[in-house]
């Protein structure tokens, strides 16, 4: 697969003004809903000290939290399996399906299906999957992959989401108000969960100590797949135990006021056992987790809990939208975690960064994404993978740099369009700096050479050579 | 495991006796200060060198401008490219290496040279190098620990901008996200020193501007959608002169004013602070 342009994505979804300033303005009222919440608790930041030292002991000790979590749920009646990869996970999930000869699926919210492709393996083999959720189902309508890993379809517009909804369920497709739209979706969503024979979630929480599934949810769907059916089966990657129920009240506490900065969802559920007379199946996913745990910069990233505080308060997902990422995960947790499934796809992800560092301050487990933001462009160098133009630029850049009089020469000449400052800058996208801004302009002479100058005596200092 | 490292985000800035343990306290500071220059000053800025220059003369500091100085390796080091910021980054030891004290009017390369200063291999004069280095405004605040500007005065509305190494790199400001944190901002306990200086708040004070080094051309147009609103903010708030610790922040900036045909102009902390009146 090619290599993910982020930059030409991000710059045509800012074409149309509207997308980006109704995203910017939404993302932005999540990010000062956050700063309010978590001024409301004073022991804000020992949560997260404490989110990210209970993080770090269990993926510490992941095994033995493993084996805990699958007895105690096998003792509670539920049946577990393990998936090295994501297709060991599709196939499990269509074996439980087509052995009991379901052809449709109700789904609420899974990133970690989306991250296996699950839906698409599925119907591939002739079961119907339906999203319950209201982003994911507006996006499944509009064949996207979600945008925003809490708020699927954030992207859009309310005339967006009216349009979706009038092609795929004949709505008025000029009324986008939320209540209106809220009743079409439910209108639509209900008979599908009364009709499928399995519904299926992914997990916020496994507890190991009570085998445990958690979920933290809005809509409420969650609870109505899970229980509607008879059959019920959770994807749950590995990284998502943690060892007791007392260890839930710190993440709880710190996810929904993260996320979205109110203090709590909805529904907060935890699914112990199947209902009566059903199957319950949770599968433990690995797909990359355990190797990612051996990376020594980058294991932090799988403390995450998916919040997507980073992305509320990136500057640049604001303005670039989701989708730009080309990815299942995005924004700042995305360009750190996306590069572990495919190092060449996701190549220029550490690029799309400011390295403002505004993602580590807000994420409640304290993963330092910025710092590992860092770290991937250096591998990228390392495993050959800075783009040519731009490393031809930094060899001739790094040639004049290190060298005294080059450099002298270099800035002598400072004409914008001829001097290696910027161009150190300006290599690929030839005139970038001026697409939309002015060029600075050099000065009349270089500090430099204003100093020999002006402070002649320690211009015998120089450098001969 | 490893232990995870602390980000450098969440660290608090460090403490004045620290700092201040490192050098004799003003007026008697008896090592001899290097000034670094860095290379979009030297070039597009040289009167923000000046300015820096004599403003550390008029407070009696002995300022040595080592002449061999070029880049402290940040453009390529910060574009992954770590292997073609080896030798610059040496250069930079090899200049700077014989002072106990290295001042440059820029976050960004304090940041860099004190916290990311690794392309080149590790060595005792390297690690010195990184110890030593000071932005202007921690120079000035916590060490010179100046609380007088009697040669300045500056009439105008001023929107601070405080560049993200400055913030969340090396702790100039306190942090927005981190909101138990006492609220604080060293350059702005500078500029209230010079008479006249109004201040103006504005929207989403310590967001990214877009600069972000090779990100300003690589994601050109997020960066200057960045830099529209950032200045929007601060054009909004009345402010006629945008004024900033960072002179790399402040070209992206008027690059986008200039475009905007916006009356907002710019000016670096050290140019004020050495008297200038517009």
């Amino acid at each position: 697969m090619s290599v993910v342009d982020q930059a030409k994505a991000a710059e045509e979804f800012m074409e149309d003004q509207t997308h980006e300033q109704h995203l910017d303005k939404l993302l932005w009222m999540l990010r000062v809903r956050r700063d309010e919440a978590a001024r409301r608790v004073p022991e804000w930041e020992q949560l997260r000290d404490l989110a990210s030292e209970i993080k770090e002991h269990t993926l510490s000790n992941l095994a033995h939290y493993l084996e805990m979590f699958e007895s105690r749920a096998k003792a509670n009646g539920v049946i577990v399996h393990w998936a090295q990869d994501a297709h060991e996970h599709n196939e499990i999930v269509y074996k439980i399906l087509s052995d009991r000869g379901v052809d449709m699926l109700a789904k609420s919210k899974s990133m970690l299906t989306e991250e296996c492709e699950t839906t698409r393996f599925l119907e591939n083999r002739g079961i119907r999957v339906a999203e319950t959720d209201l982003g994911e189902r507006i996006q499944q309508l509009d064949d996207q992959p979600p945008s925003h890993i809490v708020g699927p379809s954030w992207h859009k517009t309310p005339q967006d989401v009216a349009a979706v909804f009038a092609r795929a369920y004949g709505s008025d497709k000029e009324n986008a108000d939320p209540a209106y739209l809220a009743g079409v979706m439910r209108a639509n969503t209900r008979p599908i969960i009364v009709e499928a024979k399995a519904g299926m979630t992914g997990a916020n929480f496994a507890v190991a100590e009570t085998g445990a599934i958690v979920t933290v949810t809005n809509e409420g769907n969650a609870d109505l797949v899970a229980n509607v059916p008879k059959l019920r089966i959770c994807s749950v990657g590995l990284e998502k135990i943690v060892p007791k129920t007392e260890h839930l009240a710190v993440f709880i506490r710190l996810l929904t006021r993260s996320a979205t900065g109110y203090s709590i969802t909805q529904y907060t559920s935890h699914f112990r056992a199947p209902r009566q007379g059903g199957e319950m199946h949770v599968i433990l996913v690995d797909n990359g987790r355990s190797s990612r745990l051996g990376m020594e910069k980058f294991w932090p990233s799988l403390k995450c809990i998916r919040c997507a505080a980073c992305m509320n308060t990136c500057p640049v997902y604001r303005r670039s939208g989701g989708l730009s990422y080309g990815s299942t995960y995005m924004g700042p947790i995305g360009i750190i975690l996306m590069p572990t499934f495919d190092a060449r796809r996701y190549s220029e992800l550490p690029f799309s960064s400011t390295l403002n560092g505004s993602c580590t301050n807000v994420c409640p487990v304290k993963i330092n994404i910025h710092e590992q933001i860092y770290a991937w462009r250096e591998v990228m160098e390392e495993k050959g993978q800075i783009q040519l133009a731009k490393k031809v630029a930094m060899i001739a850049a790094g040639e004049v740099l290190s060298n005294p009089k080059l450099y002298r020469i270099a800035a002598a000449s400072a004409d914008p369009s001829l001097s290696i400052l910027p161009r150190f800058a300006i290599y690929n996208r030839l005139n970038a700096w001026g697409k939309h801004r002015e060029i600075p302009q050099p000065g009349k002479e270089t500090f430099h050479d204003w100093y020999r100058k002006n402070r002649s005596q320690a211009g015998s200092k120089e450098s001969q050579q | 495991m490893n232990q995870e490292t602390t980000p450098s985000a969440d660290r608090q800035a460090p403490s004045v006796r620290d700092l201040k343990a490192r050098l004799p306290q003003h007026p008697s500071v008896k090592s001899t200060v290097a000034l670094m220059i860095p290379c979009y000053i030297d070039v597009f800025y040289p009167e923000v060198g000046v300015a820096t220059l004599e403003l550390l003369e008029k407070l009696r500091v002995d300022v040595v401008y080592p002449f061999d100085q070029t880049c402290c390796g940040q453009p390529m080091a910060n574009s992954g490219c770590y292997q073609e910021a080896h030798a610059t980054e040496e250069l930079f030891v090899k200049n700077f290496a014989d002072f106990d004290c290295i001042v440059t009017p820029s976050g960004s390369c304090t940041h860099h040279v004190r916290d990311k200063f690794t392309a080149a291999p590790d060595s005792a004069a390297r690690r010195k190098v990184s110890a030593s280095v000071y932005d202007l405004v921690e120079f000035l605040h916590d060490i010179l620990q100046v609380t007088e500007f009697p040669w300045a005065r500056f009439e105008h509305k001023v929107a601070l901008h405080n560049s993200c190494s400055a913030i969340r790199g090396i702790g100039l400001a306190s942090m927005s996200e981190r909101v138990h944190d006492p609220v604080f901002s060293k350059p702005k306990n500078l500029l209230e020193r010079v008479p006249g200086v109004q201040f103006c708040d504005f929207e989403r004070p310590d967001e990214c501007c877009g600069f972000g080094g090779s990100f300003s051309v690589t994601e050109e147009a997020v960066a200057a959608k960045m830099g529209y609103d950032k200045v929007e903010f601060m054009h909004n708030s009345g402010a006629e002169y945008i004024v900033s610790s960072d002179m790399s922040c402040l070209m992206h900036m008027q690059g986008c004013t200039k475009r905007l045909g916006m009356d907002l102009k710019v000016l670096h902390i050290a140019q004020i602070l050495n008297g200038a009146s517009q």
